[in-house]
């Protein structure tokens, strides 16, 4: 090892190093894991009374009781239990519903291509309305263009979403009748009557996230601005709106990304306010119409799906960074 | 652009007077809420449960009740009022706990090395990997709803970004001088921890606690409204706006209050806390 150059060693070292920094990394994210899920089966013993006792009423005889506790596992000790679930998740198993009787992973299965579309849509176009608004306000910063912009989003920042839905609701369903006020078509049965149903909803949630997005990018980029490669690329000659995208956006946009893949998971749990008003067969209404029957394993696995798929998208975006920002690459 | 030099500051001297005068409405409104919520007994109420006139009687009517009546005739400005006192119970009582508790959480972990500090950042990281609404709807099925139930709740799910933010301070401030020379003075642990530490740790988490007063009177109007939060009879903004959009074709104004309500509240708490954070980070460039 000895003779090899000098050169080489520091490559080396700088190899284990991030070996070593991924795998700090990855222990991290077991355990967080493992405690989240810990946290989704520990949900029941929180209960005052055994779940039995619960889900069936105080009118049940206390063999029914018993029987239900038995049949879900409840009657086990709390690391019995969650290590039984544990290890049924990972064969892909997460029990069945206690109303329904139908697989957990079934329902999720079904319920979960709803919120995901409205998800990603409602991501999709808050960002497509929020990075051009942002980068033309902070162009022509405290510009009248910029103040009006910047005033709205600020008043549309403190309106909850379920305000803006029954608002959109008044004025699109019930004054002019363009859009169904609830319900859903599944994209199988056609885009154009997916969409027509989707577009309220993805509406609302998008127009919650957008104050968010434009008020970071919008700031972002007159920081960028003021630095001197943008001023050199102006004494260059370089059109604004040149100087604008390909040199400005790219350099902005690194907080904006983290926000937004960070609301991409809030809004897979925040979603449940449109499901709900809109009646949509999302998860989250999943989760509401199971919060009064105690449905245990279905709120089990809806918070455990949501819970992981959040940290999961947070930790790529970590792990991500270096890709977008050549500066943090170690 | 030079042509357009002196233009911008005109405008920035306009946008910031405006400014102003916004900030001290927000501050106005704010006080407004709180002697409300306070005196909310002594006012010349009707009460918030009993009937006081025909159903959905219309705002400033000549007849009924000032602000009208709801779905099933209850006095709109009673329970409007009351929804105040509600709401700031919830969102000061939860924004107070999670105060408490993150900052003492992130003074510990930022003072103490090894074991204690790791194990507060793990729990941390567990609390905010939960999108604070799912884990209020997953609580909902083990816990009977309630105020209490949400002050609680809420305050300990929003204490990890406080000991977060205290944490980051924490460790700076830990490298100054003063700190040093408060140990060499034989200061104890808990008087560096709250007697030095604390008071120059406190202003980003005093911004950021305006703003999480904002996000809990919104997490609790979703909650209402999911009707997985106060529950009725009790009025809360949120569970106003879930009763009434049932009658938007007739009533909108059933609605139409509560949401003002919510929005002019939480408006004005974002108007605070956006000039406390700004007036910290020009502290700290100035400094």
């Amino acid at each position: 090892m000895k003779p090899t150059s000098a050169a080489r060693a520091p490559a080396a070292s700088a190899v284990r190093l991030r070996v070593r920094r991924i795998a700090l990394r990855a222990a991290h994210l077991v355990s967080v894991l493992l405690l989240v899920t810990l946290a989704g089966a520990g949900l029941a013993s929180l209960l005052p009374g055994s779940p039995g006792e619960e889900i069936l009423g105080p009118a049940a005889s206390d063999e029914d009781i018993a029987t239900l506790n038995a049949r879900y596992g409840f009657d086990r000790p709390l690391p019995v239990q969650y290590l039984h679930w544990l290890g049924n998740a990972l064969t892909g198993n997460l029990g069945v519903s206690i109303q329904t009787d139908q697989p957990v992973t079934e329902i999720l299965a079904q319920r979960l291509p709803v919120t995901l579309e409205l998800t990603v849509l409602a991501l999709a176009l808050s960002l497509l309305v929020a990075v051009p608004l942002a980068v033309y306000a902070a162009s022509r910063e405290n510009g009248a263009f910029d103040r009006v912009v910047s005033g709205c989003a600020s008043a549309l920042m403190s309106v909850p979403v379920f305000v803006l839905g029954v608002l959109l609701v008044y004025v699109l369903a019930v004054l002019t009748r363009w859009f169904p006020v609830t319900g859903w078509v599944p994209l199988s049965q056609g885009l154009a009557a997916n969409l027509h149903y989707a577009f309220m909803p993805v509406l609302a949630l998008s127009l919650g996230e957008f104050p968010a997005f434009y008020r970071l990018l919008r700031s972002d980029v007159i920081a960028t601005l003021k630095e001197d490669f943008v001023q050199t690329a102006t004494v260059r000659g370089l059109p604004r709106r040149y100087i604008l995208l390909r040199h400005v956006l790219r350099p902005s946009s690194f907080s904006l990304v983290t926000v937004a893949a960070v609301a991409f998971g809030r809004l897979l749990a925040g979603s449940v306010v449109v499901e709900s008003l809109f009646a949509l067969p999302g998860l989250g209404n999943l989760m509401l119409q199971s919060v009064p029957a105690k449905d245990l394993p279905v709120i089990q696995g809806v918070v455990v799906l949501v819970a992981s798929a959040y940290v999961l998208i947070n930790a790529l975006v970590d792990a991500g960074y270096g890709l977008l920002d050549p500066r943090v690459r170690a | 652009m030079a042509t357009a030099a002196p233009q911008p500051v005109v405008r920035a001297g306009a946008s910031l007077r405006s400014r102003r005068l916004v900030l001290v409405l927000a501050v106005g409104w704010i006080a407004a809420l709180v002697l409300l919520a306070l005196l909310a007994d002594v006012l010349p109420l009707p009460g918030t449960d009993k009937p006081v006139g025909a159903a959905r009687t219309p705002p400033f009517s000549a007849t009924g009740p000032w602000l009208g009546t709801d779905g099933i005739g209850r006095d709109m400005a009673s329970r409007l009022v009351f929804g105040v006192r509600i709401s700031m119970m919830v969102s000061l009582g939860a924004t107070a706990i999670a105060l408490v508790l993150g900052v003492v959480l992130g003074l510990l972990s930022a003072y103490l090395k090894g074991p204690i500090e790791a194990a507060i950042n793990i729990m941390t990281d567990v609390m905010l990997s939960f999108p604070p609404l799912l884990l209020l709807l997953a609580l909902a099925t083990v816990v009977r709803p309630g105020v209490g139930t949400l002050i609680v709740s809420l305050g300990l799910l929003f204490a990890p970004p406080f000991a977060r933010i205290t944490r980051a301070s924490a460790l700076v401030q830990l490298e100054r001088d003063y700190i040093t020379a408060a140990r060499s003075l034989g200061a104890g642990h808990l008087r560096i921890l709250f007697r030095e530490l604390l008071p120059n740790c406190i202003q980003p988490v005093i911004s950021y606690a305006v703003v999480v007063i904002a996000l809990v009177i919104v997490i609790e109007g979703s909650l209402s409204f999911l009707g997985v939060g106060v529950p009725p009879p009790a009025p809360s903004w949120g569970g106003m706006i879930a009763a009434g959009k049932e009658r938007l074709d007739g009533a909108p104004y059933l609605v139409v209050m509560p949401s003002l309500m919510i929005f002019l509240t939480v408006f004005a708490f974002n108007t605070v806390g956006d000039k406390l954070r700004r007036r910290a980070s020009h502290g700290r460039s100035d400094a």
